[in-house]
């Protein structure tokens, strides 16, 4: 059974489900009681869980995360709500050096499972604090996983996948996607397992590795190479540590070209990840240099004018894909 | 500021014989340490609390199991008290893989859920947070347990200290916030750190009570502490106790701390702890020659008992260094 809904619900839908699941689940972050979210994703839970299982906290994320460490410790799993991903460095310590090294310096012998939900990136005329795509801060943390879903399947899925996963997981949510994107989404259970990328169009020619709200434009960038001759394979890589490997492998060895897009800066944005690896153990299937094509090494500006400058989009994915092709 | 509610807590012979133990005991573990990072045996990450045993002794004694403490980097005897074997804290301390961290790092930074101890990392303060997490679901349990939070008066100085003390105050957690005010942030005087004298009066912004004690009289920390707890385990929020202490070693065992004076180190010698319990024991013929002699030969076999188990362990294997990373 499936039903339709918005990526924010599909979120709503997901936190619901796994504290109904499991009591040992709650959330926690500002504004996330009774006002339900800035964004809506925590509506209703507040009725039906009550305060203590939905905590409204201050204005401090460094604590809400510190505090959902010290839960996870005693076998809770918190959700933990950034209000905007781009809030998520004031609260950068406890991940990056409490949570992220815990089960390390313990020894194994404990785990930290935590769910830092994380609402990033732009096209909203967010501004420089609304906007940001921190991904690769906490992809190069060892010890964290990271997610960005793209669709509202996914964004149920993987959230259930993180709330379940032993680890501490960093869920990055586009709001461009939040009322956007939607989509049939299961009811119950369906877990979109971390790790695993998914091929949203098939093609022999190129392959496009991409994330989150990258995904639509690098789908109708590849409808119009399509018309040019060129079959673009799109990857929506979903789970950013760890990356489906295989299945980008799988991709290079049958097309041979590689174009990243993502909505983050460029440089060591996740794109040289993937490039370097790449390179690293596929070069010889390789017949181009893999391209990229990203924010610019740059901030993001509030004028709808500047940010549509920045964000990548179709016809830039397009100009680069013939590059690509014909090289 | 109301004062602290104050209950004679009576102890037995043999629960002070016990107190006296633990001081011993900590001291002599401290002080081989030292010894030991002088002949080069243990290479690094020793902070010894030298001085300071009292505050740990008297806030860790007659702890529950399941009550947890959040220790910081001199606090190695909390571990002890806590249940940790001293032959295990003596491996962590040489990075073996009998270690608590099986060698990853030394020993604050890890702990034991099951003997309920948070191992903070090096940013201090950053355990505060986890502190009220811990508490927090004691609170969600409706249990009287109890978390006893450590940190030095200069990590009063971090966000993370305002965040997690608000945070606790807001809820009303069961955790005690121990300040061990040793006048020092590694060379920084408290004057050139706080613009008030004591860190207690903190605690009246966050809406719960501070006081500042002698923190080199153990039964005066222990009696604050106890009525800390009782306040704790009725529901009745947090407390902040500062013990006034000093640490007789530099910062670590290679800061030779010539920032203070000679004189200044003397005067606070001569308030040490141990001498003055075992001054207030022996006046009231609990302890006696006999006595005294069998818990120091009790101590020297425990020390040294841990020093060849720890000598004897393995290092850890070089492909550890990149295991427990993951769940």
């Amino acid at each position: 059974m499936t039903k339709e809904l918005t990526y924010l619900d599909a979120i709503r839908e997901a936190l619901a489900e796994e504290m109904r699941r499991d009591p040992k689940v709650f959330v926690l972050g500002e504004d996330v009681g009774a006002y339900g979210g800035a964004f809506g994703a925590t509506q209703g839970l507040h009725e039906e869980f009550g305060e203590l299982r939905v905590v409204d906290t201050p204005i401090s994320e460094s604590a809400i995360i510190g505090v959902s460490i010290g839960a996870a410790l005693r076998g809770y799993r918190p959700v933990a709500e950034m209000q905007f991903a781009d809030f998520i460095s004031c609260g950068f310590d406890q991940i990056v050096n409490q949570a992220a090294t815990l089960r390390y310096r313990y020894g194994g012998r404990a785990s930290v499972p935590i769910v830092v939900r994380a609402p990033s990136g732009g096209g909203v005329s967010g501004g420089l604090y609304h906007s940001q795509n921190p991904e690769a801060w906490f992809v190069h943390r060892p010890g964290l996983k990271v997610v960005a879903p793209s669709t509202a399947y996914d964004a149920k899925g993987l959230l259930k996948a993180a709330i379940r996963d032993d680890n501490p997981v960093i869920y990055f949510e586009h709001k461009f996607l939040y009322r956007r994107a939607k989509g049939p989404v299961p009811e119950g259970d369906e877990i979109v397992p971390i790790g695993v990328a998914a091929t949203r169009r098939e093609g022999g020619d190129v392959t496009l590795l991409t994330y989150g709200a990258m995904v639509t434009p690098s789908l109708e960038a590849a409808d119009r190479m399509a018309k040019e001759g060129v079959e673009v394979e799109v990857i929506d890589l979903r789970s950013l540590m760890p990356l489906d490997k295989a299945a980008i492998f799988t991709s290079v060895e049958k097309t041979n070209r590689v174009l990243v897009v993502h909505e983050d800066v460029k440089t060591l944005g996740l794109g040289a990840e993937l490039s370097a690896m790449i390179m690293e153990e596929r070069f010889d299937y390789l017949d181009a240099p893999v391209l990229r094509v990203t924010y610019p090494d740059t901030h993001a500006p509030f004028s709808h004018v500047l940010e549509a400058a920045n964000l990548p989009n179709p016809d830039k994915i397009v100009d680069t894909l013939r590059r690509l092709a014909a090289y | 500021m109301p004062p602290i509610k104050r209950t004679k807590f009576k102890l037995s012979p043999e629960q002070l014989l016990e107190m006296f133990y633990w001081l011993k005991l900590i001291r002599a573990f401290d002080e081989r340490l030292s010894i030991l990072v002088k002949q080069g045996k243990v290479r690094s990450g020793v902070y010894t609390g030298i001085g300071q045993e009292a505050i740990i002794v008297g806030t860790c004694y007659g702890l529950r199991k399941e009550d947890y403490i959040c220790p910081l980097h001199r606090d190695l005897g909390a571990f002890l008290m806590k249940g940790v074997e001293a032959r295990v804290m003596m491996a962590q301390m040489f990075a073996k893989d009998t270690g608590l961290s099986k060698g990853r790092d030394s020993a604050l930074h890890s702990g034991v859920n099951e003997l309920g101890i948070f191992g903070n990392t090096s940013m201090l303060g950053a355990n505060l947070p986890v502190a009220a997490g811990l508490g927090y679901t004691f609170k969600m349990e409706k249990t009287d347990n109890v978390v006893i939070a450590y940190f030095g008066e200069g990590a009063s100085n971090v966000g993370d200290f305002h965040e997690a003390l608000n945070f606790a105050g807001v809820q009303q957690l069961p955790v005690i916030f121990i300040c061990e005010n040793n006048q020092y942030a590694y060379s920084v005087p408290v004057e050139k750190s706080m613009a008030i004298d004591d860190v207690a009066i903190r605690a009246e912004g966050y809406g719960f009570d501070g006081v500042a004690i002698n923190g080199n009289d153990v039964l005066a920390v222990y009696q604050a502490t106890q009525g800390a707890l009782a306040r704790a385990r009725a529901g009745d929020g947090p407390t902040l106790i500062e013990c006034k202490t000093y640490r007789w070693h530099g910062h670590s065992e290679h800061d030779k701390a010539f920032y203070r004076t000679d004189e200044e180190l003397a005067m606070w010698k001569s308030r040490d702890p141990i001498p003055t319990f075992t001054t207030y024991l022996r006046a009231r013929h609990v302890l006696d020659d006999q006595k005294q002699k069998d818990i120091e030969t009790k101590v020297a076999a425990t020390i040294d008992e841990a020093l060849e188990f720890a000598m004897n362990s393995a290092d850890p294997q070089p492909g550890e260094a990149v295991t427990d990373l993951y769940a």
